[in-house]
């Protein structure tokens, strides 16, 4: 094998790609579901919501309203649970130098699991606010007791990965426990549990937005350092920089990202580890390009998936979760395989 | 003038003392070879001098005392190199080198035009400007050591602390990769301290030897000082014989006794 595997896309490239990723992803959304919209009306129409642009659409208002109200909200808050999910997956993996690490790891899971299962089982009367609530503490407070406990033995990153491990099974276990006590809730939490974006709404946007531009900006910022971290924490303080304090902000903001998917989406596995991976395949391993590049193509893939969990069983749906999970096992094998072959 | 002054440091590693009130100096542009036998302190030290370990005693560089630097200021000055890197193999020779620049950056800022101009700078001169898109997992280990100076090359630093530097090449490369260093110090006046096993290589190379026993200045001096074959025997366990080369610098040879027949 020659020295130079993998040719990469120069940056200019991989941002016009994964920008038009994201941008197709969301016209395919728009354009496909029960109601059969007419393609160029409805182009018009969301070309004419664009400030300066006075486009004449012939929509009709039944339309519109599944378009603006039904779609839109659903794209929208899709490409930012798929954008937040995959940068804390990124960030993660660049805190702990290891590219399995989801953004569910570190007890994150585990943790908005056992808060959405309690406001279910003891809090069902207190209105649909309360699952998003407590599944966003709960998910931050799973990182926060796992990071305690793993920088109480050091700042080692094995050693905060399994103390995430040893959090993630306990918070998990207790979670079942609750859960075998009322299993009247169990098809409710359950259906929390594969994660869904039927509800989205553009209220819910509207939450998430704030937590999710600064996580999202504190973790893109952080790029650079990132990348010093990557040739191990003995040369990276020889290099001038603190890992264990850029470890601690990136976590942080991570944990924020992910908790504020977390709480609208519920539980959505693989796309943290899926997306980064391949933007690694497309653009090097450079946390100043992986980050941003994981935010647009993670906005498009998460678009695109729960497009396929709308339409095809319709008009049932399939849980975004499986959908992902389908896409997503494979390829993680492939990821196991390919790093595997690379060591030999 | 010293550029580096170690006096009296002492470091303790999971309470055992491992390092007990060292002190030795190398003045500018010198080259000091830190020697003595597995688990004497050496690594130790060079960390030590590096900030990467709490210890007690004053290390100067160029009179700055570095206790009253911090991580970046530190690292402007001295430049250090383990004997086991973490190298990503994804990553390209020229994202790496540009790493060099990382303490004169402020924290979040990306690295400028005048950064690339010396990353680039110091690929040139340590020849591997040339392959700065391969990714650093195909290299060859006399590339990879290369890679390393230059990066480090580009921290622009007054001293160069390497641990073991020819640790896995072959004697050829381990001769270009010693040579690559003595031209450093010469045409940059960067200082070096090096740890070095093979201890003809650190007689033909560096002016100054430290010899460290269990922790200890065991001597120092230059290499025909240090070098005897009575104190080689006794501190390393180790029969040789030290004879000179045709340059005046000592050469251990390993002897083995005709066995007792």
């Amino acid at each position: 094998m020659t020295g130079t595997r993998g040719r990469r896309l120069r940056p200019a490239w991989a941002y016009g790609v994964a920008a038009a990723f994201l941008v197709a992803a969301t016209l395919v959304s728009a354009l496909v579901g029960a109601a059969d919209l007419n393609p160029l009306a409805t182009i018009t129409a969301l070309a004419d919501r664009i400030p300066f642009v006075h486009l004449p659409s012939s929509l009709s208002a039944v339309d519109r309203a599944v378009l603006f109200q039904i779609r839109l909200p659903r794209i929208v808050v899709g490409a930012l649970v798929g954008g937040l999910l995959s940068v804390a997956g990124a960030g993660y993996q660049g805190v702990f130098r290891n590219p399995l690490v989801d953004s569910g790891m570190l007890g994150a899971s585990a943790g908005a699991g056992l808060g959405a299962t309690l406001a279910i089982v003891y809090l069902g009367g207190a209105g649909p606010s309360a699952v998003p609530v407590a599944a966003f503490a709960g998910s931050l407070a799973g990182v926060a007791i796992a990071y305690l406990s793993g920088a109480v033995g050091g700042s080692g990153t094995a050693t905060l990965l399994l103390a995430g491990v040893a959090v993630g099974l306990f918070l998990t276990a207790v979670q079942t426990y609750v859960l075998q006590r009322s299993t009247q809730d169990l098809q409710q939490v359950y259906s929390w549990l594969l994660g869904s974006l039927s509800g989205a709404t553009w209220q819910q946007a509207g939450e998430i937005a704030p937590y999710a531009a600064v996580s999202v900006a504190i973790v893109l910022l952080h790029g650079r350092q990132l990348d010093v971290l990557s040739v191990g924490d003995e040369e990276a303080r020889a290099l001038g920089t603190h890992p264990g304090r850029v470890r601690l902000i990136v976590v942080a903001a991570c944990a924020l990202a992910a908790a504020s998917a977390v709480a609208v989406s519920g539980l959505i596995g693989f796309v943290g580890i899926v997306v980064p991976h391949v933007v690694r395949r497309l653009a090097g391993p450079s946390y100043r390009l992986v980050l941003p590049l994981s935010l647009l193509t993670g906005a498009g893939f998460l678009v695109l998936a729960d497009t396929l969990a709308r339409t095809v069983v319709s008009p049932a749906e399939l849980p975004i979760g499986v959908v992902t999970a389908l896409v997503g096992s494979p390829v993680f094998v492939w990821i196991l395989r390919s790093t595997a072959a690379v060591r030999t | 003038m010293n550029a580096i002054q170690v006096s009296g440091v002492t470091v303790e590693l999971d309470r055992v003392r491992v390092l007990h009130a060292v002190s030795c100096a190398v003045s500018s542009g010198g080259w000091l070879a830190l020697i003595g036998p597995n688990g004497a302190g050496k690594t130790t030290l060079l960390r030590a001098v590096a900030g990467l370990l709490p210890h007690r005693g004053t290390i100067r560089v160029d009179q700055t005392d570095l206790g009253a630097l911090r991580g970046r200021g530190r690292a402007r000055l001295i430049a250090y190199l383990p004997q086991v890197p973490v190298l990503p193999p994804d990553l390209t020779v020229g994202e790496y080198v540009l790493l060099g620049r990382t303490p004169h950056l402020g924290y979040l800022s990306a690295p400028g035009r005048a950064d690339r101009r010396k990353a680039a700078e110091a690929s040139e001169w340590l020849d591997v400007a040339r392959f700065a898109g391969r990714r650093l997992g195909s290299l060859s280990g006399g590339e990879r050591q290369r890679v390393r100076l230059a990066r480090a090359l580009a921290q622009e630093p007054r001293v160069l602390l390497l641990d073991e530097p020819t640790s896995d090449l072959d004697i050829g490369h381990q001769q270009q990769v010693l040579e690559l260093i003595d031209d450093l110090r010469h045409s940059r006046g960067v200082t070096v301290v090096s740890t070095l096993h093979d201890l003809t290589q650190a007689s033909q190379y560096a002016g100054h030897l430290v010899l460290l026993a269990a922790g200890r200045v065991e001597a120092a001096g230059l290499p025909a000082a240090v070098l005897t074959e009575d104190l080689i025997s006794r501190v390393y366990a180790a029969r040789v014989t030290v004879t000179t080369d045709p340059a005046g610098h000592p050469v251990v040879t390993p002897r083995r006794e005709p066995p007792a027949t």
